[in-house]
């Protein structure tokens, strides 16, 4: 076994044994990134200098004693969140060369544990996509299939654990930015409970949507990840005070006394792969024979989730991506005849395609005299969309579903069709339209050898149920640990 | 047909918070540019806002000033635009639930007292500050202003003169100074307005179409651009034709309004609910303790005025427009001087010597001790009523004690009958044509042998005295 085949807990055993050191492991991540991310395109920023300042300062904090669970662990960060000094692009010309004179408060907490951060991961251009194809940079590609789509947001992300690149990763969760690419990409992904981690430092794009949350290799290392990353922030005013849980600790064995509900409007949805469907059921049924009691419930907003979330995602980021005016950092346009020209051109030149799509909708939207039909109608049904839910949990402990309706579909099959695009965020959307946590966990392989991830969604805070149902089926199964050949 | 103007006003206090509204900037006035930022009121990516619970406090203070009701759920919204000055590319402000509502404040004019509405006071942020350069075609940004807090108080629209406006403003910036919580210095651009003005028939209920005035820099702007204003309107309907509304700009240079920008070049803000900040929750304890710390105001120190000191509803208007300026009177008061004197002194030598060198009555170079020592060597015939004001000057020059300038230039009055008759002789012995004319019935000349006799004894003389020498001797 290599190195960097390691996951965080098997890791943090040698570490601590000094079997590894974090150079040693560190060097061995960085290596693993040469050889093959050059066929991935997972990361934007390869970080090599500061990756082993970092992992020399975790080898002299193992060797006084003061190791956290974290300290020497080399991980990969999304692009769409700041680390001083070093650049982050959220995938973006317009912000090509921004280099954050501050890190985000997520980053200062895995700094504190001595985390090794090896680079900055690919994603969709603001985090706005579902196939990492709206990289200004190229998209990265799915480690199992070079042809296909890593899934988006955090594609880059998703590849770059699934391809042992780095122990573990963050990422970003607006519309199922994590869930989705690490079903496509046979990773673990958590989206905690909006307010869980702080979005400061976390480059907006929709701010009451947005949640920064790990992908792991395993159930396990996403809840020490999340233990990391938890926590109330004065810094941002949207995080929760409620105290942080030992989250790898809620794994039991078994699901005895866990009852899970099955929402029909996502299992028996048209268009779902067969494939797809079949490998949740499959999920079930193990999940059955763990303990676990299973009821049907219904979601009956279902039907409305893609429309409210495309008017409310894209209204709040026509806002957020107002300050990338060329006037005070990132990309200007030197050509410009006044204020007005500058403004155009600099936007025009530093925005991909579906970044403008999305602020032209959103712009739209909150226009006097469409604020009522858009926005407005929008928000009436995402307070349904809650509704449901809460209705839905007196039921039960957690919701099981798929992630996505389809394996990881090839590179350039959607991008001239947004509609189609959109429409394969169904079953992600709607946690985050009501800020409770989701999870994705590998649940089987498509004939053609792709991954499939189950997705779990609790109530509010109840990381915990996300992380015992899918530690409890990660144990008696073996999807997690196959390995993609690149 | 008669037309009346119908007026609300939009003004907008910067709060004197040491801070910014959603970082730990300071609010300094002056400083370098640029120096006072940092990546939050800097807008840069991924930084959000965290409320300043004194711009709250604050609010509150002026709120229940102004006798507004508070709404306990308040909500901040972005308002969307494009400016160099303005970072986020959006302005945090309320807009749906603002903190305040239904307040309302009185004026008084020419006698009356008048009643008016505050539709809602609301908190936001204030934007940077362009630059041009003038020899080049380049503006430079600095944004030490951005994120100063500031409220909108917005008035209903029941102002009707000019006048009325220019006395309302003077209200609303009593109240803020009163409350410690904004300079209200229009030239410095702490406290601005805006004017919406309108014209209707007298006595008819709908009102005309609106035009709003900006660059109102003064209060004299304010009162000359609306007169203009209205005027412009007026000429407009009386030769039958349609006021525009629109945004109109004052040109102090030339003394008009010139149009701006039209209704349909009107931004559309697309405001929607700011969702990095949750909505203010304003609980019943917050409220009371804040209402606990508010001073006594304007209004209620006129009535304590009038009735605790006696004074004409004037001078009480007039000594309790400025908190300092009452306190400098209620200061000479406690040290002796009685009220209308003190009054008097104040309003009169006192406040034409601040005004004439700029100065605040806090830094008044006449003391209220001083003054009321003035008042008194006055009244107890030390010095007469013309000297007073000589040695006012000589206070205001010296800040020296007025006992001490009388010492020192001995300037005390004299009372002594024997001095007064040997002066008196000296006068008469001086003029015998006078003496002659007076006799033969030209009793007027009384006032110019009581001029002779105080110049006789350089001012010193006491003039009653003088007065009843000088008949006897011509009898």
């Amino acid at each position: 076994m290599q190195p960097y085949e390691l996951t965080i807990s098997e890791a943090r055993k040698l570490l601590d044994q000094k079997q590894i050191s974090s150079v040693e492991l560190t060097r061995a991540v960085l290596a693993r990134i040469d050889s093959v991310d050059p066929k991935l395109n997972a990361f934007l920023t390869v970080s090599e200098e500061s990756a082993l300042a970092d992992a020399e300062a975790a080898d002299r904090a193992i060797t006084a004693g003061t190791s956290k669970l974290l300290t020497g662990i080399p991980l990969a960060v999304k692009d769409v969140i700041c680390t001083e000094g070093i650049r982050t692009t959220c995938a973006s010309k317009i912000l090509e060369n921004f280099v954050p004179p501050y890190s985000a408060t997520v980053i200062e907490k895995l700094k504190s544990q001595n985390a090794v951060l090896v680079g900055k991961t690919n994603m969709d251009e603001f985090a706005m996509g579902s196939s990492n194809e709206h990289s200004a940079f190229g998209a990265a590609r799915n480690p199992w299939d070079l042809s296909r789509i890593p899934g988006g947001s955090s594609g880059g992300s998703a590849a770059a654990v699934a391809a042992d690149m780095c122990l573990g990763a963050l990422g970003s969760d607006t519309g199922g930015s994590i869930r989705q690419p690490a079903s496509h990409c046979g990773v673990v992904g958590l989206k905690p409970t909006y307010g869980r981690v702080s979005r400061f430092g976390l480059v907006a794009f929709a701010s009451s949507l947005d949640q920064i949350g790990p992908l792991a290799k395993s159930v396990e290392d996403s809840a020490v990840l999340l233990n990391a990353l938890a926590g109330h922030d004065r810094k941002d005013s949207t995080s929760v005070p409620e105290p942080v849980p030992d989250y790898p600790a809620a794994i039991t064995p078994d699901l005895g006394g866990v009852t899970l509900g099955l929402p029909k409007e996502y299992l028996q949805a048209e268009g779902t792969d067969p494939e797809v469907g079949r490998a949740v059921a499959g999920a079930i049924q193990t999940l059955e024979g763990l303990g676990a009691r299973c009821v049907e419930v219904s979601l009956p907003m279902t039907e409305y989730v893609v429309a409210a979330y495309y008017v409310i995602a894209p209204c709040e980021a026509s806002s957020n991506l107002a300050r990338y005016d060329g006037v005070k950092y990132g990309a200007r346009a030197n050509d410009a005849e006044d204020l007005m020209d500058m403004y155009r051109k600099t936007r025009s030149r530093g925005f991909g395609p579906e970044v403008q799509r999305r602020i032209i909708i959103g712009t739209y939207s909150l226009s006097a005299g469409y604020y009522d039909a858009y926005y407005g109608k929008a928000s009436q049904v995402r307070t349904r969309i809650m509704e449901d839910f809460r209705q839905a949990f007196t039921a039960c402990d957690a919701l099981v579903c798929p992630v996505a309706p389809t394996p990881a579909f090839p590179i350039g099959e959607k991008t001239d069709d947004p509609l189609t695009m959109y429409l394969s965020d169904i079953f992600t959307l709607s946690a985050n339209l009501a800020g409770i946590p989701g999870l994705s966990v590998p649940c089987g392989f498509s004939t053609e050898g792709l991954p499939i991830g189950l997705q779990v969604l609790a109530p509010y805070f109840k990381e915990e149920t996300l992380i015992r149902v899918a530690g409890s089926f990660e144990q008696t199964t073996e999807f997690h640990k196959k390995r993609p050949r690149i | 047909m008669e037309f009346e103007p119908v007026i609300g006003l939009e003004v907008h206090a910067q709060l004197k918070s040491n801070t910014k509204i959603f970082c730990g900037c300071s609010t300094a006035f002056g400083a370098p540019p640029n120096t006072h930022v940092c990546p939050v009121c800097l807008g840069m990516p991924g930084m959000l806002p965290v409320l300043n619970r004194k711009v709250v406090e604050y609010a509150l203070k002026m709120a229940l000033a102004t006798g507004c009701v508070v709404s306990k759920k308040s909500r901040f919204a972005r308002k969307n635009y494009f400016y160099p000055d303005l970072p986020k590319g959006y302005q945090i402000s309320q807009y749906e639930l603002p903190i305040a509502e239904h307040g309302a404040v009185e004026i008084d004019l020419d006698g009356k007292r008048k009643r008016i509405g505050l539709t809602r006071i609301h908190m936001e942020e204030d934007a940077g500050k362009l630059i041009h350069d003038p020899n080049r075609p380049v503006s430079f940004v600095d944004f030490n202003r951005t994120g100063v807090p500031l409220i909108e108080i917005v008035s209903e629209p029941d102002i009707r003169s000019p006048e009325e406006a220019g006395a309302y403003l003077r209200k609303l910036r009593s109240i803020l100074r009163y409350l410690g919580i904004s300079d209200g210095n229009m030239e410095e651009g702490s406290f601005r307005c805006d004017a919406n003005v309108s014209i209707r028939a007298q006595g008819t209920e709908p009102f005309g179409i609106r035009t709003e005035l900006k660059n109102l820099n003064s209060f004299k702007h304010v009162e000359n651009a609306l007169a203009y204003e209205i005027r412009r309107q007026q000429a407009v309907a009386a030769e039958g034709g349609r006021v525009v509304q629109e945004t109109r700009l004052w040109d102090p240079e030339r003394s008009r309004t010139v149009s701006m920008r039209g209704k349909e070049e009107a931004h559309d803000y697309r405001y929607f609910p700011d969702p990095d900040l949750l909505p203010l929750m304003i609980e019943d304890e917050w409220i009371e303790s804040v209402q606990k710390t508010l001073p006594e105001l304007p209004d209620e120190k006129k009535g304590r005025f009038e009735t605790v000191y006696g004074l004409p509803a004037y001078d009480a208007g007039v000594l309790t427009a400025s908190k300092e300026l009452a306190d400098f009177f209620e200061a000479c008061v406690s040290a002796g001087a009685g009220a209308k004197s003190a009054s008097n002194w104040i309003m009169g030598p006192l406040l034409g010597l601040l005004h004439a060198a700029a100065t605040p009555v806090e830094e008044s170079p006449v003391s209220a001790d001083h003054l009321a020592e003035l008042i008194g060597l006055i009244e107890n015939d030390t010095i007469s009523g013309k000297i007073a004001k000589t040695v006012f000057d000589e206070m205001a020059a010296s800040s020296k004690a007025p006992a001490v300038i009388v010492e020192e230039k001995g300037l005390v009055q004299v009372t002594d009958a024997g001095a007064i008759e040997a002066a008196v002789d000296a006068v008469l012995a001086r003029c015998p044509d006078e003496v002659e004319a007076y006799k033969g019935g030209k009793t007027k000349l009384l006032g110019f042998f009581v001029g002779q006799v105080m110049k006789e004894t350089r001012g010193k003389a006491n003039p009653k005295l003088a007065n009843e020498v000088l008949k006897a001797k011509l009898k």
